[in-house]
């Protein structure tokens, strides 16, 4: 059962709303004092609590689309990941403001002393190229094959993504979060391994038994 | 040895914020709050303070000892009161304002043991008795970056421990939190081992500095910092000051510490503030002060032993990057 193209433009809409409420929300709390007594570290944390949700809900994806032939679910994708990336921007943000006040030589000394911001670091920058060609014109210009192959990246930033979110939560060895979200990581990639060791087997099939 | 006026020098009178200045910055972020959102919320700082006044705790009477108030703007009661470290009752900082209503604070027996010539049980009123009540505004500073300027009530833990005639043996105070699993919901995660432990030397715990503490704010404690006993030690960081104390041990041997144990190279038995010895995992040069660096203002220099220069014969000697 495929929405109609109407249908599916009204779910990318409401989606789209959806997906602003975040930081609208944290805006809202911000003016009106209800982020609590460290209001930055809240917006710090809520940020980058959000990056791994749309991270995490990206890579759903493809997964959903296979497990339960949704075709016209790939269409959302874009916007999703490019979700990812604005709340994984705004905690940049809110670290090169709150913690740096916008010095940037300041930040990249932290960035290199710091392991778990270090890994945290790259994975941003490692999410720059991706949105950087998540338009049409961008993905023609690349060319299918290797857009492909570039936005597999997502895969190492996701892992990146959780074990940032670990080392940081391990400084108060409070590891169940980090866990959970390194579960939900490892097993949206290990499908895909499953699916290409699969699609390999089949492949080696046919060549035996061209029949 | 003469105690000097506490207020330390290294802060100049001309550092702080004038109240009027975080008062326009904070009616400033309102004002664009009306444009933003349409005048929707604003909360009024006056109402915040009277907030506080209705909580209906025991009040405790005491004398502010000038020796050990510092400059620093206190924090609001509400920020001291709703972001707290008390992992027994969850790892949020929301958690213990939320769930520390479980925590029965009366009866309270605090348990004197170890090598002293007078073990004993003591109740809260018979501690409380030992000295006279004084009200001292100490800094306090978290291993994670932020502090706060709290107003606690207390005595010198020095006054008990004279009281208990610790013997020869006495090298090491050790303190014991209580710890029930039917009161303290945070006990089931294996966050740290239970019950919470922490300790001084002998000659930290004697200095007149370390509070044997029983209040905040005019008022008993509230269960979330640690009703209905604690220590409050303001040149170390925060998880040394022990909360809801059920147990004083004094021992030959060093306290097994509980954030030591859980990770020993991250969280040393002296944890004195030390701008200069970064935790593994981030600087500790500068700290956020709850209520006043925010959006606008960068975070504040850390200072040495958190400003109480006082403390720093205790350690003369001692390399303090080895025993951070």
């Amino acid at each position: 059962m495929t929405p109609t193209p109407k249908q599916q433009g009204l779910i990318k809409a409401s989606l789209f709303i959806l997906a602003l409420l975040p930081v609208v929300r944290l805006f809202v709390a911000a003016f009106t004092d209800q982020l609590g007594a460290n209001p930055l570290e809240f917006i710090t944390r809520n940020t980058g609590d959000w990056t791994l949700y749309f991270l995490c809900i990206t890579l759903a994806v493809t997964p959903l689309r296979r497990l339960f032939n949704l075709a016209w679910l790939l269409k959302l994708r874009r916007m999703l990941g490019l979700f990812g990336f604005f709340y994984a921007a705004l905690h940049f943000l809110t670290f090169l403001w709150f913690d740096h006040f916008f010095d940037v030589a300041e930040m990249l000394k932290d960035v290199i002393k710091r392991p778990f911001i270090l890994v945290g670091f790259v994975a941003f920058l490692l999410l720059l190229p991706l949105a950087l060609t998540s338009t049409n014109k961008m993905i023609k210009r690349v060319g299918a094959k290797r857009w492909q192959l570039l936005h597999r990246l997502i895969y190492v930033i996701a892992s990146l993504g959780v074990l940032h979110y670990f080392w940081m939560k391990a400084g108060k060895h409070d590891f169940a979060q980090p866990t959970l979200f390194g579960a939900i990581v490892a097993v949206l990639l290990l499908m895909r391994v499953f699916w290409a060791i699969q699609k390999r087997v089949r492949e080696q099939r046919l060549v035996t038994n061209p029949s | 040895m003469l105690i000097k006026r506490q207020s330390d020098q290294l802060i100049l009178p001309s550092e702080i914020t004038p109240r009027e200045l975080v008062e326009s910055r904070r009616q400033f972020i309102r004002q664009i709050a009306i444009g933003a959102v349409g005048g929707a919320g604003l909360i009024d700082m006056a109402s915040r303070e009277a907030f506080a006044q209705g909580t209906g705790r025991r009040k405790l009477t005491a004398t502010t000892n000038s020796n050990f108030v510092v400059m620093d703007n206190k924090t609001s009661y509400k920020d001291a009161t709703t972001y707290n470290n008390y992992y027994e009752f969850g790892t949020s900082k929301s958690d213990p304002a939320q769930t520390a209503g479980s925590l029965k604070t009366s009866p309270w027996l605090v348990s004197i043991e170890g090598e002293v010539n007078k073990p004993q049980k003591l109740d809260l009123d018979s501690l409380m008795k030992i000295a006279p009540l004084e009200e001292r505004i100490y800094r306090q500073r978290c291993v994670e970056g932020w502090s706060m300027v709290i107003p606690w009530i207390g005595f010198s833990l020095s006054n008990l421990i004279k009281k208990v005639e610790p013997n020869g043996n006495a090298k090491y105070v050790e303190f014991t939190t209580l710890a029930d699993k039917a009161q303290m919901p945070g006990l089931s995660e294996d966050v740290l081992n239970w019950p919470y432990v922490e300790g001084l030397r002998m000659d930290e715990a004697m200095h007149p500095l370390a509070l044997l503490t029983f209040g905040m704010y005019g008022e008993v404690l509230p269960n979330q910092n640690g009703a209905p006993l604690r220590i409050a030690l303001p040149w170390k960081y925060g998880f040394k000051s022990a909360k809801s104390i059920v147990k004083i041990r004094f021992t030959s041997t060093q306290p097994k510490t509980a954030w030591n144990m859980a990770a020993p190279r991250e969280y040393g038995f002296y944890s004195n503030v030390n701008p200069d010895v970064d935790h593994p995992r981030w600087s500790q040069a500068m700290e956020r002060r709850i209520g006043e660096d925010g959006f606008f203002a960068r975070k504040r220099k850390t200072l040495m032993f958190n400003g109480y220069s006082d403390v720093a014969s205790l350690y003369s000697g001692m390399d303090l990057r080895k025993y951070f």
